[in-house]
């Protein structure tokens, strides 16, 4: 490790968070495109939003602890580790049913098999171009897991990354977006790198 | 009317009289719900993790369960509670994703129920395990809790 890197998140300086700012931009940009693709639809997403916080803080970000919200999860290997998290809202899961299969969902607790695959699928792929962004920008290798699908309280979903970040240290950094469609259906996507990857893309940007 | 207290991640609360004790979207996570129905004291603990050995360099001591029990049950102590009318009720340590390899739940669960025992405080009731979110209300009154899940409805234990 140079003599540059950080050992301690909220030791990042303006430029370095501006640096983090603008590649999860660049990434937030391919994945807006890809999902107004799939739905055949326009995409707005919002400024993106870089937060350190207190690894108890993650599950309070998507509107309430009890928010009914599907997450799909996806952790990264290689040269960047950590975890990437796309959180569906209920109205965007009803309306992209309606959309691409053109059927109604009733309630969270009893998606299809055909749902999950379709929510999973869409998660797959907006955290894909996202990477791919990443992967370009910084020239790092990033290799992506399966996803994982899980429909319940925004908090609940939201335990398991605090979890996995609450065993290195008490603060995290997190990456989030929301992506906002016609309909006013919203989505978000959340990465969690670990230090020693912030560290790997501040050097490859050339902001260590 | 008595007040509804929110016990957040790693954190925990005392209450006693018609107070609620309120944790919200256990996920992974373990809430663990002490009462002594003598003293009516009541506290609820919300862990993060099984065990402060995970991590070096923290000490935020209600975030793990073998640190956690034993500071809730000194500060009810303090508020008139004995360890030997305790009762303990659990829920939470669900498994959210199916691939998740680490088991948090599962383990949080353990370390719990290993903290209990060694305190000797018996478990009455627990809503553990599975692969679903739940929020705990515990009553200071009669020491009652009521679970709220999205595929279960609402249950008191």
């Amino acid at each position: 490790m140079s003599a540059n890197s950080i050992n301690n998140i909220e030791s990042l300086n303006e430029f370095q968070l501006d640096a983090l700012r603008e590649i999860g931009n660049i990434g937030a940009g391919n994945a807006a495109t890809a999902l107004a693709t799939l739905l055949s639809d326009r995409v707005n997403m919002s400024v993106p939003v870089l937060n350190i916080m207190n690894v108890e803080d993650v599950t309070k970000v998507l509107g309430g602890p009890e928010n009914p919200v599907v997450g799909i999860l996806m952790t990264l290997s290689e040269d960047v580790k950590g975890v990437i998290m796309l959180v569906f809202e209920e109205k965007f899961l009803s309306v992209v049913i309606k959309t691409l299969l053109g059927q109604e969902i009733d309630s969270l607790n009893n998606l299809s098999e055909m749902d999950r695959s379709v929510f999973m699928e869409i998660g797959n792929i907006m955290s894909s171009t996202y990477l791919n962004a990443l992967a370009a920008m910084t020239g790092l290798s990033i290799q992506i897991s399966t996803p994982d699908i899980c429909a319940d309280m925004a908090g609940a979903i939201m335990s398991v990354p605090a979890s996995i970040f609450g065993m290195t240290g008490d603060k995290v950094l997190m990456l989030q977006e929301d992506f906002i469609g016609e309909e006013h259906i919203t989505s978000h996507l959340i990465m969690l790198p670990e230090i020693d990857s912030l560290n790997a893309i501040l050097k490859s940007l050339g902001a260590e | 009317m008595g007040n509804i207290i929110t016990v957040g991640i790693s954190d925990m609360k005392i209450a006693s009289g018609d107070d609620i004790l309120i944790t919200y979207a256990l996920g992974s996570c373990v809430g663990t719900c002490l009462y002594d129905k003598t003293a009516k004291v009541i506290g609820l603990s919300h862990v993060l993790l099984s065990n402060s050995d995970l991590c070096s360099n923290d000490s935020n001591v209600y975030k793990y369960a073998n640190t956690a029990i034993k500071e809730l049950v000194r500060a009810m102590r303090v508020k008139g509670a004995a360890v030997h009318r305790m009762t303990a009720k659990i829920a939470g340590g669900a498994q959210m994703f199916t691939n998740n390899t680490l088991k948090v739940g599962e383990r949080n669960i353990i370390a719990v129920v290993d903290e209990l025992n060694i305190l000797g405080i018996r478990i009455v009731a627990s809503d553990v395990g599975e692969n679903y979110g739940r929020t705990m209300e515990c009553y200071a009154n009669d020491g009652r809790v009521m679970i709220k899940s999205f595929t279960k409805g609402n249950q008191i234990i």
